[in-house]
């Protein structure tokens, strides 16, 4: 059974359409995954889901309930983790997951507990009682995940949860995630613009650009769809008519003045490889990024990283100027 | 039951943060001992009321009820465009999106606000006490009576204004087309009787006018209108803020 089903749920702010008529079924159980780069309209297909957000039309049922008609049940079976801090710096751990479980009607009785359970959950057991202000990124992104889980929603959503982190941090918020959806079968639906992180943690993918998603598969597919890895050769001449014959290239083409490959098995293949093409100046081997997946599906390079936020604040300032 | 639960929730953090926030809290009581001690009394020293029932009271009795309201208003209003502050960041999001009305977040902040505003009271009470004004504990009381009924007005205006404005810069707005008007036309400073008519006007339908004159006739036994007239307003006042505001908080959203 689908828990959250949109149906053509779009966004706009005056001329700019931030989400375009997204129609999409996220199963119970499943961790899912938006993915793509800043400004693509995850963050507002997220707050729209979680009822923060009007829609411009459609609409969506997240557990069963409009987010239109019912943003109070929707409220109550959702848990949210948000992109920006949002934890109270001045509060303690504790104090932030006290007035969490306020706020959602906990009963009393059990408030100490689950606080103490989530706590344990996400390793803040000495911590707990510190004000959030001296937490680092990492400790505070983990209070933020216990607080979304207190309450035992039905869909929990993650916008951007690593976002900022150390590569180690990273790892760790990882490693609870995935924890967590195993131990609590919990739906999760996650934002992110690192192709990794959605590869490391999520079941299914749906890659986002302009509003509308381009596609939509498991990680595997997706990546089996783009291929394997990719090798970025410099040298003179190259002849790219000899290296596509080959049968484990997938597809070769010139790029800024090198050879960009992708091949398959580049354990077994680079060997070959190298040996058919004659003479090199230089050879660069990376796994499918992001980019290439979307520049597979979209033809064209993700824009130039900007500041997250800062985008969208542009188009505002833009829209309101006009 | 959840509903006051939830009030409680949000008062009890705003209560938190103030507790914690001591250069904030140091900060407000600053200004008004500066207007006390140096302006009412310096001013004091070349100024004497020619007003007939203002008569033979110092200026620096005459302006302490208004350097009350003052820092009232500063604090009140401060405190509810701070939202603007609390929205940038995530903090906002997570009372919005909790699955209680906006009207229990709205009370509750607004509480949280009265709470700060009348702390901050008792305090420049007791200070009135120290620097001499005629206040006895019933006097006391009454004034404390009349501070809540303008914090009430005035905490829920500054959130109406916070919770409507999504840019930091609209604070110098704020700061300059609202809380200085108010305070200046509100006949802190001066009497109002005697005015020029179109100051006069501009005091007329200042609120803050009634809480001067209210905190004055309780304090000093001298007013310009009936202490009714002053309760009407303010309660008139209060309740039409509360209710924008009850409508502004339902309305807010995230602006992505």
């Amino acid at each position: 059974m689908a828990i959250i089903s949109t149906q053509k749920l779009t966004k706009c702010y005056g001329k700019l359409t931030a989400v375009d008529s997204l129609s999409l079924e996220i199963e119970e159980g499943e961790v899912f995954g938006l993915l793509g780069p800043n400004g693509a309209g995850k963050t507002t297909t997220i707050s729209m889901l979680c009822t923060i957000l009007r829609p411009t039309s459609g609409t969506a049922k997240v557990n069963g309930f409009d987010i239109r008609t019912q943003p109070g049940n929707v409220r109550s079976s959702i848990g949210i983790v948000f992109q920006e801090p949002s934890v109270d710096d001045l509060l303690t751990g504790r104090e932030n997951l006290e007035m969490h479980a306020m706020l959602y009607g906990i009963p009393k009785e059990l408030r100490k507990k689950r606080i103490d359970e989530v706590i344990n959950l996400v390793g803040l057991e000495d911590r707990a009682d510190d004000v959030t202000k001296v937490y680092s990124g990492g400790m505070r992104r983990r209070l933020e995940l216990a607080r979304g889980l207190m309450h035992r929603p039905k869909v929990l959503f993650l916008d951007e949860p690593t976002l900022g982190l150390d590569p180690q941090t990273r790892e760790h918020i990882w490693r609870y995630i995935k924890k967590l959806s195993k131990e609590e079968e919990m739906t999760m639906v996650l934002t992110t613009h690192y192709m990794e992180e959605a590869d490391m943690l999520c079941n299914r993918i749906a890659i986002m650009d302009a509003g509308k998603i381009v596609v939509m598969d498991k990680s595997a597919n997706l990546k089996k769809k783009v291929g394997g890895d990719i090798i970025l050769i410099k040298m003179d001449k190259p002849d790219l008519k000899r290296i596509r014959k080959l049968s484990f290239v997938k597809s070769a083409e010139r790029k800024d003045g090198a050879v960009q490959i992708v091949i398959r098995d580049v354990d077994k293949n680079l060997q070959k490889l190298l040996c058919k093409v004659g003479k090199i100046k230089s050879v660069e081997v990376r796994p499918v990024s992001l980019n290439d997946v979307f520049l597979h599906y979209t033809g064209k390079e993700i824009r130039a990283d900007e500041e997250e936020g800062g985008y969208w604040e542009r188009m505002m300032q833009s829209s309101v100027n006009r | 039951m959840s509903e006051l639960e939830a009030i409680y929730a949000v008062w009890l953090r705003e209560f938190r943060v103030y507790l914690r926030e001591k250069e904030r809290v140091i900060s407000s009581f600053i200004s008004p001992i500066l207007w006390l001690v140096a302006f009412g009394s310096g001013v004091g020293t070349s100024v004497s009321l020619q007003d007939p029932i203002y008569k033979g009271i110092p200026y620096q009795n005459f302006i302490y009820p208004g350097v009350l309201s003052m820092s009232l208003l500063f604090t009140a209003i401060f405190y509810g465009v701070y939202i603007i502050w609390d929205r940038k960041l995530d903090f906002l999001k997570e009372v919005l999106v909790a699955p209680v009305s906006r009207s229990s977040v709205f009370i509750g902040k607004m509480i949280g606000g009265c709470t700060d505003v009348m702390l901050q009271s008792v305090i420049l009470l007791i200070l009135g006490v120290v620097i001499g004004m005629p206040i006895t504990p019933l006097v006391f009381l009454y004034s404390l009576l009349i501070l809540l009924l303008i914090s009430v007005a005035m905490v829920s205006l500054g959130l109406v204004m916070g919770s409507n404005l999504t840019n930091q810069e609209a604070f110098g707005l704020v700061m300059n087309f609202v809380i200085w008007p108010l305070f200046f036309f509100s006949g802190a400073l001066f009497p109002v009787s005697n005015l020029p008519s179109w100051l006069l006007v501009i005091t007329q339908i200042n609120p803050l006018t009634y809480g001067v004159d209210a905190l004055r006739g309780a304090i000093l036994g001298v007013q310009e209108f009936s202490m009714l007239k002053d309760f009407s307003v303010l309660i008139g006042f209060s309740l039409l803020m509360i209710w924008l505001g009850i409508i502004s908080f339902g309305r807010m959203q995230q602006s992505k």
